[in-house]
């Protein structure tokens, strides 16, 4: 049992980042303009927690995979039609708001309660993981907030990398600053991983395992709990999205590394 | 000949899956059958005859395939009578879909060329000049003639502007809602499953193989499903619906010769614009007088401006691309664009031979619907409705057959689906629209003479013609440009030779055509259109999806519209006698695929369109 884990994925759906988003704010605060009409993925975030989690029950035969996703259920009914041909696992599915100004700490609490309510969990065996940040989520503290109210201490965030030692311990390499690693030995689950980008790409689709995760993913969803988020007197006082930047010129017969020096120096200002 | 393997030549083991009716492509066909399907399996839940045969206990199990990346990443603003979308969805008025509205306004326009590039015959240019010399409420302004009325074949009165994009995401999220059917993306399929003269179902494509189709590490052979119903839904030119016409080919008579190429981009208009949401404006006569444009107005100040560049445009340097940006910037049109930003773009191949390029509707196993099935109107311009009442009528007739017992021979089928659409408008209207077109092999004069012809006595009333194969549509290059002084298409041949311009583009400039003054925002070059438009997905692990057959033909081919028409510049010059493809440019238009000079069979271009994952994500649908 020492090295089988039960590993917890949050993971959300957000807009499609390859749309034209808009914030706009509404009666109930900010949000996105047609946000439910928008397409919608996996948070790019978590879904790299998702692949590692994957990876590493593969890699530790016993160990279970569970996908937590808090949205409406007819947008994480759809994101999953992509998402579930991916890797294995068994979706819990909470049915809740559009993920995009919730606060953070009632978004927590949903999910720890959730996650404390899965039959069968192994909490002494749980890895936590999720999304380092999120696409949607911004305050990046969703995930530290989960593991202390699931009273889980050791918590590693922008995660890259983790390896399973024979004794159950195992070794996790952390982003710090200066594009370089923080390498941490921790003694064995339970702990909490919040995931940066993870080194492993995106799974191929794989019909055999998408029609594997429908049988399971059509009753979560159809049990999915109804949660309703406190904004806990949040307010907004703006909301921007990045600024795509782009300038356009058309050259012929330009040295690449004038090309090269061009764009240096437009970056620097 | 190409190297490029169509399935793995190696027997490999496939997994096989058992379902009751295995759909290919997600459109507008495909909602219809799948709405209609699922509301009557949710309407009669203990119905035995709804019950599935292949996992007894179970609902019917219904699975559709589509290839891009999701079931709304297109873009595609139309504008639609929406019959048969309001007969499913009477209150879709107040559904909220982005980008809907009612139809407001409606003109007819005729844009005269203010720059003198354009191939005019003698006859238009006489015609153009009578127009100029008009006076009073018939005047020419801004180079252009608004038509005084809409002809009743054309008007979308009452109809409704809209995306089909944001259409398929609604369509797609109410049906995954009812949890009745599977809409699987990301999953092309690469032919129908063949059994003598039935179909038994479908083959996903492989995975884990490199650009030609050769097994690499991770090989993960494509699955064989299998079902008593293949719907096939997917396209003019969906390897699915491919794969089954060259197998059974096509009723006597019927051949899809005619295509052309639809462009568009969704433009945020300027603050101050006067046009209204619901507004529609039909253009023809520029940049080249066989294009036909459009400009559609969404709320918020959206508009959907594109045009449609035809087969028989036989220009071999046809460009979609530079075309567009020269329509958009036509003075009628400009003094609405100017200011605006490209919020997004795409294309697509449209089949535009209507009821003469009808493949079977319905054999043993499978059936066809929408516009790869010749759905198609012609003559009022209009595909989406029809293609949606193509997939309603196969879902009643598929619940007819259930209820009776009878399996989906080509018998049953006849009898119940194919029944309902010779007895529908959709039929009615594929007739009247059926020759329409007949006379723009001729010219763009004859060709609005036997278009008003049609239209005016409801088909009953054309010009003759025999429509040539596509790629005997396209013209050579001296004979198409022989209005260049001597020496210019040498001169243009030279440059793309030497990789300083592509052949069709210095061919424009040749012929008078001013450079385009990017301005980052709505014009820009194709690249940035690729880019800003949204996102080409490319999964890696598939092969090429193009395939240039017989590389001899390539190497002598002098006029390269594959190149030209390619509306991803995926294809291009290379550095060898072959041209080059990167499939991570490809926006699967398909164009390609009719835009070829050469064939060796007489009937079939060069290029083979195959099965591919992805293709452009549009960054608003």
């Amino acid at each position: 049992m020492a090295n089988t884990f039960h590993i917890v994925v949050c993971a959300s759906t957000v807009p499609d980042p390859l749309q034209t988003l808009e914030p706009v704010t509404g009666a109930s605060g900010p949000g996105l303009k047609n946000e439910m009409m928008l397409p919608a993925v996996l948070d790019p975030w978590a879904a790299s927690a998702l692949y590692e989690a994957a990876n590493l029950a593969a890699a530790h035969p016993g160990s279970k995979l569970y996908l937590v996703s808090l949205g409406p259920k007819a947008k994480t009914q759809q994101v999953m039609m992509t998402v579930a041909q991916k890797v294995p696992f068994e979706l819990v599915a909470v049915d809740g708001p559009l993920g995009g100004f919730t606060d953070a700490h009632s978004t927590a609490l949903a999910l720890a309660e959730t996650i404390a309510a899965i039959p069968g969990l192994d909490r002494e065996h749980m890895l936590l993981f999720g999304g380092w940040e999120s696409a949607s989520r911004g305050a990046g503290a969703t995930m530290q907030i989960v593991g202390e109210r699931l009273g889980i201490t050791d918590q590693f965030q922008g995660v890259d990398q983790i390896k399973v030692n024979d004794d159950g311990s195992f070794e996790i390499l952390e982003r710090i600053e200066g594009g370089r690693h923080q390498v941490s030995v921790c003694v064995g689950a339970p702990a909490v991983l919040g995931w940066a980008t993870g080194s492993l790409p995106e799974p191929r689709n794989s019909p055999q395992v998408g029609m594997a995760n429908m049988r399971g993913i059509m009753p979560a969803l159809q049990k999915a709990k109804s949660v309703k988020l406190d904004a806990n007197g949040l307010s907004y006082v703006s909301v921007s999205l990045p600024k795509q930047q782009r300038v356009t010129r058309v050259v012929r017969d330009v040295p690449d590394d004038e090309i090269a020096r061009e764009i240096v120096q437009w970056i620097a200002e | 000949m190409s190297e490029v393997n169509m399935e793995l030549q190696q027997e490999v083991e496939r997994q096989q899956m058992e379902v009751d009716i295995a759909c290919v492509g997600f459109g507008p066909a495909m909602g219809g059958f799948l709405t209609t399907l699922t509301r009557e399996m949710a309407a009669h839940p203990e119905d035995p005859a709804l019950e599935s045969k292949a996992v007894p206990g179970m609902p019917l199990q219904v699975l559709c395939y589509e290839r891009a990346d999701d079931i709304a990443s297109g873009v595609s603003g139309v504008v639609t009578a929406g019959k048969a979308i309001r007969a499913s969805f009477p209150a879709i008025a107040e559904a909220g879909i982005p980008m809907m509205v009612p139809v407001t306004q409606e003109k007819i326009v005729y844009l005269l060329d203010p720059i003198g590039a354009s191939r005019r015959s003698t006859i238009l240019r006489v015609g153009d000049t009578v127009l100029r010399s008009l006076l009073g409420p018939l005047r020419v302004e801004h180079d252009a003639f608004e038509l005084p009325y809409t002809p009743g074949f054309l008007e979308k009165h009452g109809g409704m502007v809209m995306s089909i994009g944001q259409f398929n995401q609604w369509v797609g999220a109410e049906l995954m809602t009812s949890g009745l059917a599977q809409v699987w993306p990301g999953t092309p399929v690469s032919t129908a499953l063949f059994d003598g003269k039935s179909v038994k179902g479908v083959r996903l494509a492989d995975q884990g193989v490199d650009k030609a189709g050769n097994p690499e590490a991770g090989l993960m052979a494509g699955m064989d499903v299998r079902a008593a119903l293949t719907v096939v839904g997917d396209g003019p030119v969906g390897a699915v619906g491919q794969s089954i016409t060259r197998n059974f080919g096509m009723p006597n008579g019927n051949a899809q010769h005619e295509w052309a190429v639809g462009m568009k981009m969704v433009v945020e208009l300027p603050e101050d614009t006067p046009l209204e949401a619901g507004t529609v404006w039909h253009t023809f006569g520029f940049p080249e007088p066989e294009i036909f444009g459009f400009l559609y107005v969404h709320p918020d100040r959206l508009a959907s401006v594109g045009i449609f560049v035809p087969s028989w445009l036989g220009n071999p340097g046809r460009t979609s691309y530079r075309y567009l940006q020269h329509f958009m910037q036509h003075p009628y049109l400009w003094r609405n664009l100017n200011g605006g930003t490209m919020r997004s773009w795409g294309a697509k191949s449209l089949a535009e031979s209507g009821a003469n390029g009808e493949p079977f509707l319905a054999g043993d196993g499978y059936a066809r619907i929408g516009e790869g099935s010749g759905s198609t109107n012609m003559l009022t311009g209009s595909g989406v409705d029809e293609a949606w009442a193509t997939g309603v009528q196969l879902a009643e007739g598929v619940v007819e057959l259930l209820r009776a017992g009878k399996a989906f021979t080509q018998a049953n089928l006849e009898a119940s689906y194919v029944r309902r659409r010779r007895e529908s408008p959709v039929e009615r209207g594929a007739q009247a629209a059926k020759e329409a077109r007949n006379g723009f092999h001729q010219g763009i004069v004859r060709g609005l003479i036997g278009m008003g012809l049609a239209g005016l006595t409801n088909g009953k009333l054309s010009l003759r013609a025999k429509i040539p194969a596509a790629y005997k549509q396209i013209g050579g290059l001296k004979k198409f440009y022989s209005r260049l002084k001597p020496g210019q298409l040498e001169a243009a041949k030279q440059q793309a030779a030497s990789g300083a311009r592509p052949l069709h583009d210095a061919l424009m400039n040749a012929c008078g055509w001013p450079e385009i003054a990017y301005d980052g925002k709505l014009l820009v070059t194709q690249q940035d259109a690729l880019l800003m438009g949204g996102k080409v997905q490319a999964a890696a692990g598939f092969a090429d999806h193009v395939i240039f057959r017989d590389h001899a033909l390539c190497a002598a081919c002098e006029e390269r519209t594959c190149i030209a028409m390619c509306s991803g510049q995926a294809i291009t010059q290379g550095d060898s006698t072959v041209p080059a493809f990167d499939r991570e440019k490809c926006i699967h238009c398909g164009a390609c695929l009719w835009n070829c000079t050469q064939s060796a069979d007489g009937e079939h271009s060069n290029i083979e369109f195959r099965a591919g994952a992805g293709g452009l994500h549009s960054a608003e649908n």
